[in-house]
């Protein structure tokens, strides 16, 4: 099948590559640039492991076409630590809040749980589980989640987390 | 002392030992992207395979045609079952003591079967070749009612058995069927019946579910013709047992074959079993020269990867009219779908269901489970719970509430009459079980005091009459929910794995400078191993837990062990890390008698090292005597210091919970909502507190996805209506409750550490608390049983039915 080329920003870094106009982003992700931390637990855009934030805004890289992010702007799990290679807020909170146990589902976690903070800096309960009603986890039952996303939220807005009785 | 000398409570914190909160070491990796799953693999020239499956349930396979496939560019070679009988390979062994075909051979007996294999460059070409393979079926009557597989007419599925009327569990009735297996005395339970006050019969079914866990399941093989040596990647709970698999089937040197499950994204008894997947990557490379990875789609893991339950339980409970049970009666009708494929210790054919007597003092008991064969999946995996436990609960705890309401009793007051006692312990149940220990009083009290029970019953009570007064269309129930698991499979003295005995096993090496690898038998899926093993370690040598690294999963340098599921890694290799670690400390205590010159008798261990006894000061560090093991060791001890254990247990472990569900349910729309659920689970001795919290936060979840909607459903002709995410019930942050926990401890007295075990309680308590929560809200209008699932429309079917909407 005839290529095509695309360029692209991922995680800061200009990246280009060869593909087929039927190839996944999350396969040029995980194939070409061979950057794993992106999962794929459903192909039909149900479980959210997949996410990576492209021009702001969360979406499910399998379920957009290499081809469309041509030119665009990508992050992804491996570019969410912090400059001097420390964790980030919400990487640090879902370690302390135990906000994961397999991590199959924790890279499109983090990532739809930053684009979150970006909308709303300060989200309710409700709005955390609203806005990560589109990533499926199979061992946590979620709880510990928004915890990690309340944590991160508070170290972010230089406040005390304050973990709610149970 | 100056005042820099730590305090007690000081070394014991730096050490992160048991009971320690400790944060996770695998989450540094998970939360950056490097966790290293199958699919990460990337091998040089590693080729793609994948399946061509079956669209019908039950059909004869009359040609494959691959001659288009093959034109495919990038497709290298297409393998059928003509192809594996080269290498007598087209069927393999199942762990229940079956045969399953690897492809389609002759026949194909569940949609989805696979029937070829196609290898490619890559996963699309791969797909192509699929596009192109074209197979020819005689479609043949399908089998789908269980309760129709023994019928005279029933069609026979499985044309390589017919004729054989006796199975790898005894003789077999009818050509779709499995095995019969019985328990218990059944004259004693016969007459209990004859002459009980009271009796309750009911036919209670746990529908086929599915564990799905996040990562599906996956292999890389790669075979070096020239050391003649195969190499796997896979998603495995047990890489031990599939090595020896591989080695019995296809008879390749075991010490020439290195399994490595590397990191796994959940397993929930998914990734226990062996799959024609792996079997076909393997061959692919054999036959390919190549390494061959097969990752499977959520489709083909819902489909034909495995399933759970599929229990039909024929319930019978006989009591007095004051309401003490005098005998249990059970006949379970087991689907095995096409293959038995269970995953089961060898000998148990229906896993441990026979606990099905729960927290009660039954006098006698008796049960009998028929498995058949169905045109649907083969599985029967331990889908989060130990074999076959999470059915027994939710048939006893389902049993016991039926009960209740035709005593007109309270549930949990007729729980706490029939609760066998503190003192009966160790307890000899009717089915067979030694029950090591328990206080189920204390739980039961400590949960209703918590939650307010008899307030919630109150309110109820005023619903229920507002309801009936016209005044709300709301309706409330309580889920009371007790269970006993039996965990920790098992002793070899009734517990193998194709003939190998259920030990587990730990091997730790201290290193000089007071650190130290610990290697285990067992294989986490997101248990938190790396983190829990080493906090074992740290109590129990006073050696930091930061300092110890726990390695799992490669079979080449961890000692043999059978795997991780039925909640068996906490009470067999925890137990294995614990006699391990006494050892590495028996031999550092002769170090230290041997430098601090005094007798070994005259030493007390004391948090991070020895002390001589009544001389505080004469004291050596653990870490120390690390460095001393490789340089000064007394005359005639071998240097080093590092000790195997592999423990075979003298019993199971009986971890129990209380749990209770509120759940209020609109009747004119079916939708529930709940309100609070309460768990309190006793697993004995916590190594991890916040691990444990997180893992029946994730128990929970999962019970409550099975018990309101989560199924694998059938149509009446064999196909799969329940094939994806989109059908396939799989909670998100907004359907799932809010958890509250609590716990109380009573430890293990045969366990070195007295842990038993909790991955698992959530899932098998969990169930019956959510499914008799539906139950008691609707029972006032006149129902006894209402199956699960107990989704939006089955509720407000049921209310339909019992006339409460028009």
């Amino acid at each position: 099948m005839t290529k095509t080329h695309v360029t692209m920003k991922v995680n800061g870094a200009e990246v280009e590559g060869l593909v087929e106009p039927r190839t996944l982003l999350v396969h040029f992700i995980r194939e070409n640039l061979q950057m794993t931390g992106t999962h794929i637990g459903c192909e039909t855009t149900h479980c959210g492991a997949c996410t990576v934030d492209i021009d702001g805004m969360s979406v499910k890289s399998c379920t957009m076409f290499a081809v469309q992010a041509q030119g665009s702007d990508i992050t992804t799990v491996e570019g969410m630590a912090n400059a001097d290679g420390t964790l980030s807020a919400l990487q640090e909170g879902f370690r302390m809040m135990h906000g994961l146990q397999c991590g199959f589902c924790t890279p499109g976690m983090i990532m739809r749980a930053h684009r979150l903070l970006q909308e709303n800096p300060s989200p309710s309960e409700q709005e955390i589980r609203m806005g990560i009603s589109g990533n499926i986890c199979r061992c946590t039952g979620y709880q510990n989640i928004v915890k990690a996303i309340q944590y991160a939220s508070a170290k972010i807005n230089g406040v005390e987390f304050r973990e709610a009785a149970e | 002392m100056n005042d820099m000398t730590p305090t007690r409570e000081q070394r014991e914190a730096a050490l992160e030992g048991m009971g320690c909160k400790r944060k996770r070491v695998e989450d540094i990796r998970f939360t950056q992207g490097k966790g290293n799953y199958v699919d990460d693999v990337k091998l040089p020239g590693m080729l793609h395979g994948d399946f061509v499956r079956s669209p019908h349930p039950h059909a004869r396979v009359q040609k494959i045609d691959d001659s288009e496939a093959l034109k495919v560019p990038g497709v290298l070679a297409v393998i059928t079952a003509e192809t594996l009988k080269t290498v007598n390979l087209a069927w393999m062994p199942t762990l229940a003591g079956d045969v399953q075909m690897v492809l389609a051979d002759g026949k194909v007996l569940f949609q989805n079967q696979e029937v070829a294999f196609v290898v490619a460059t890559d996963r699309y070409a791969a797909d192509d070749g699929i596009n192109k393979v074209i197979v020819e079926y005689e479609p043949l009557p399908p089998l789908v009612d269980p309760f129709k597989s023994m019928d005279k007419d029933a069609p026979v599925l499985r044309e390589d058995l017919v004729g054989k009327m006796s199975g790898a569990h005894g003789p077999r009735k009818h050509d779709n069927h499995i095995f019969e297996w019985t328990v218990g005395d059944k004259e004693l339970t016969d007459a209990a019946f004859n002459k009980a006050e009271v009796t309750i019969k009911e036919m209670i079914s746990y529908h086929r579910t599915h564990p799905s866990p996040l990562e599906t399941c996956q292999c890389v093989c790669s075979f070096d013709k020239i050391k003649g040596e195969l190499t796997i990647y896979g998603t495995f709970q047990a890489p031990h047992v599939i090595r020896t698999v591989v080695a019995l089937i296809a008879k390749l040197p075991e010490q020439k074959i290195h399994v490595i499950a590397p990191d796994i994204g959940g397993g929930f008894g998914n990734k226990v079993g062996a799959y024609p997947g792996y079997i076909c990557a393997a061959v692919a490379s054999i036959v390919t020269g190549k390494p061959v990875k097969w990752v499977e789609d959520r489709i083909e893991n819902l489909t034909a990867t495995s399933f759970a339950r599929d229990y039909h339980m024929t319930t019978e409970i006989a009591a007095t009219k004051d309401g003490k049970v005098t005998g249990l009666r059970v006949h379970v009708l087991a689907d095995h779908g096409a293959f038995d494929a269970c995953a089961d210790p060898s000998k148990w054919p229906a896993g441990f269901f026979n606990i099905v007597t729960g927290s009660y003092d039954f006098p006698t008991a008796h049960l009998a489970v028929d498995g058949v064969y169905t045109n649907k999946a083969p599985g029967g995996v331990a889908y989060r719970c130990s074999f076959r436990v999470t059915e027994a609960a939710y048939c006893i705890e389902r049993g016991m509430d039926i009960l209740a309401q035709k005593l007109k009793m309270d549930p949990a007051e007729l729980r706490l009459k029939n609760f066998i006692k503190p003192e009966q312990f160790p307890y000899h149940s009717a089915l067979g079980w030694e029950y090591d220990s328990g206080d189920y009083h204390t739980a039961m009290r400590k949960m209703m005091e918590t939650t307010g029970y008899a307030a919630l019953r109150k309110e109820q009570e005023e619903k229920r009459a507002a309801f009936k007064r016209g005044e709300t269309r709301e309706i409330m129930g309580l889920g009371v929910s007790f269970f006993t698991e039996i965990v920790g499979a098992g002793p070899s003295k009734n517990c193998d794995i194709l003939g190998i005995a259920m030990f587990d096993s730990c091997e730790i090496r201290m290193h000089p400078t007071g650190a130290g690898i610990a290697r285990m038998g067992t294989k986490s899926q997101g248990q938190g191993h790396e983190t829990t093993w080493a906090q074992i370690i740290a109590t129990e040598i006073g050696i930091p837990a930061d300092n110890i690294m726990v390695e799992e999963g490669n079979t080449d340098t961890a000692p043999y062990g059978l795997g991780t599921y039925g909640s068996r890694s906490t009470p067999v290799a925890g137990a294995a890390i614990a006699m391990a670690a006494r050892k590495i400390k028996a031999k550092a205590q002769m170090i230290a008698a041997y430098k601090l010159e005094v007798h070994e008798d005259d030493l007390e261990f004391d948090i991070d090292g020895f002390r001589v006894k009544g001389l505080p000061e004469k004291f050596m560090s653990m870490k120390d005597i690390c460095w001393a093991a490789y340089n000064s060791v007394p005359p005639g001890m071998e240097p080093g210091l590092e000790a195997v254990s592999y423990y075979d247990p003298p019993n199971m472990t009986y971890p129990f919970g209380a749990y209770l569900c509120v759940m209020d349910i609109d009747v004119d729309t079916g939708v529930y909502k709940v309100r609070r659920f309460y768990a309190l689970d006793d697993c004995g001795t916590r190594i991890n507190p916040m691990i444990i919290e997180g893992q029946v936060h994730g128990g929970l979840t999962e019970a409550f996805a099975i018990a309101m909607g989560q199924e694998i459903r059938y149509d009446d002709v064999g196909n799969v209506v329940t094939g994806s995410f989109m059908d396939f019930f799989m909670p998100t942050a907004v359907e799932t409750p809010h958890w509250e926990t609590d716990f109380t401890v009573t430890p293990s007295p045969h366990h070195p550490i007295g842990a038993k075990g909790v991955g698992e309680s959530p899932n098998v308590g969990g169930v019956p608390a959510f499914s008799n929560a539906v139950n008691d809200a609707f029972s006032f209008l006149g129902s006894t049983h209402i199956q699960m699932p107990h989704d939006f429309w089955r509720n407000w079917k049921a209310a339909k039915e019992l006339g409460a909407v028009a």
